[in-house]
């Protein structure tokens, strides 16, 4: 298999703290990969190392087949790469803006315009707005606009979805598949742990550590556990009842229920048991497959 | 039982685009009330005229017992506020943040000294005490964050996105402080964007376009909407609109 990233042993330090520790990934060819931490994690300084802006003490990675310290000036017209941070001119308009990163990469807006066309037509009513005047989902879609318009081989997302609503996060993650489907490779990072579903495999980050790297469903069914979806009418008491179980491994809320994770020896039954001596008959009790958020605490707590 | 928050017909209009559509809606002391809304519904709109820092166009608003048009100032001395962006200064100390909002809310030195121990004791905060804010776990961090927003008592706090970009352990234990406060009559107003947290609320409301689509308690809406969770009505209303604008072209 041929890969558009590969990152071998990369380390990372800012003095004493161990912003990354030996990441080893390799990313497919026309694969959605998903970077899924919460804040701190080290997803920006991977990108950062990922994108030639950033070197590591240690480790080599290799993104497009150019190696990101010996061979960055060739990676930077490979790879696309919205941060964090909206990283647009916002006193130049939309179409200056496009303009400008085409013209950097040495392309026009014409010539690589289909891949751009279904994103770049819904803020074209405004293009002669000035990019610091646009909404939150515009700037987003002129970014990924600008990212885009040299026709990357590789694509680098940092938290594009980050305080974005459900609505909005939807309808960017179709046009991720969108462009996959185009052959771009997209590296995407995420704190909303539901993404992770959306991505074809993904890295779950912690702390500098990747916890586990594989597909969704993968993760999910590897999980190991059975995990019970528990449901009361009146769940103000139910946390502490569970927590006070001795058959309890470890329960969080989801929602309006709880999961529940028996510890060894233990199974519903014992829970039922448990809640009719306590007095509680209107419980809910129903085995559920895990979620990604529920892995991601499994292996946080490991 | 006490009203905390009560909006009767909320206009706010920026030129000709009205920002707030004649929402009403009452919050109760005690009560966990979620904010939901797409982003530009006009969500920030109406949290700046609650904390006194913009004037309604039109309509009726009082907080904590005051009325917003001349007692914007009394609003701001009872209302705590925190956003997970901005909430601590990352290059002071504890106690020097703790010193510096109870400063700005008035507290007297002895409260502030009174309450700095009474943090770092039930907080076990001993161990970071000379520490700048920057070098403290994110988990906290924010349970100082929240602590500081209800230095002064307030009878309603107001947290703007208060656990985006958290952990999901973190997180929860973030909802166990939230109901902890609520639990002792404290008034919580939250927006936030993980839909599972709206099922944590007492009630929510959901904000399409300016004005509100939907009020209620989660089980309410998912039994009006006949589904099991909050995001697809969230998509429901807001993908609603978007066709209905569409036909009006």
């Amino acid at each position: 298999m041929e890969y558009a990233v590969e990152i071998k042993g990369i380390r990372k330090n800012y003095g004493d703290v161990e912003a990354l520790h030996k990441v080893d990934i390799n990313i497919g060819k026309g694969e959605i990969f998903g970077f899924i931490g919460p804040d701190g994690a080290g997803k920006t300084t991977i990108f950062r190392i990922l994108t030639s802006l950033l070197l590591p003490d240690e480790g080599t990675a290799k993104v497009a087949g150019c190696d990101v310290v010996a061979d960055y000036k060739e990676l930077r017209t490979k790879i696309g790469y919205m941060p964090g941070r909206f990283s647009l001119y916002q006193d130049l308009t939309v179409a200056e803006n496009l303009k400008f990163f085409a013209g950097i990469f040495k392309t026009t807006i014409e010539e690589n315009y289909s891949l751009i066309e279904d994103i770049y037509k819904q803020i074209e009513p405004f293009k002669n707005r000035r990019a610091g005047k646009l909404s939150g989902g515009m700037k987003q879609k002129l970014a990924l606009s600008c990212a885009l318009i040299h026709r990357p081989e590789v694509l680098f997302l940092d938290e594009p979805t980050t305080g974005v609503d459900v609505v909005s996060r939807a309808e960017f993650w179709q046009m991720l598949q969108k462009r996959r489907d185009e052959g771009i490779t997209i590296v995407v990072s995420t704190p909303y742990m539901d993404e992770a579903a959306l991505c074809d495999r993904v890295a779950l980050i912690q702390k500098g550590k990747v916890m586990s790297t594989d597909t969704p469903q993968n993760i999910v069914e590897n999980f190991g556990k059975p995990v019970f979806s528990v449901k009361a009418a009146n769940s103000n008491h139910l946390p502490g009842l569970l927590s006070a179980f001795e058959g309890t491994s470890s329960q969080n809320r989801f929602g309006d229920s709880f999961h529940w994770i028996p510890a060894e020896g233990f199974d519903e039954k014992d829970l039922r048991q448990y809640f009719e001596k306590a007095g509680i008959n209107n419980c809910e009790i129903e085995r559920i497959s895990p979620g990604i958020e529920d892995c991601f605490i499994e292996l946080m707590t490991q | 039982m006490e009203t905390v928050v009560k909006v009767r017909n909320l206009v706010k209009k920026f030129g000709d685009f009205t920002a707030n559509d004649h929402l009403s809606f009452d919050v109760d002391a005690g009560e966990v009330f979620g904010f939901l809304g797409a982003n530009g519904a006009g969500k920030t709109t109406a949290i700046k005229i609650l904390c006194g820092l913009s004037l309604p166009t039109s309509g009726e608003v009082s907080v904590a017992g005051f009325d917003v048009y001349r007692q914007g100032e009394m609003i701001k001395r009872n209302i705590g506020y925190m956003s997970q962006r901005f909430s601590l200064y990352d290059d002071m100390t504890i106690s020097e943040n703790i010193r510096f909002y109870g400063g700005i809310y008035g507290l007297s030195r002895k409260t502030i000294k009174e309450k700095t121990a009474e943090y770092i004791a039930r907080m076990n905060l001993e161990t970071y005490k000379g520490k700048q804010v920057k070098e403290l776990p994110l988990g906290i961090k924010q349970k100082l964050a929240f602590s500081v927003a209800n230095l002064h008592d307030p009878k309603i706090i107001f947290l703007d996105e208060p656990t985006s970009g958290v952990d999901p352990i973190t997180r929860r234990q973030f909802w166990d402080l939230i109901y902890e406060e609520a639990a002792r009559g404290k008034t919580i107003f939250v927006t936030t964007h993980y839909m599972d947290e709206a099922e944590y609320c007492n009630r929510i409301t959901i904000m399409v376009n300016g004005k509100i689509a939907a009020l209620g308690t989660p089980a309410e809406l998912k039994e009006k909407y006949q589904t099991s969770n909050i995001s697809d009505i969230f998509l429901l209303l807001a993908r609603g609109v978007e066709i209905n604008k569409n036909k009006d072209r």
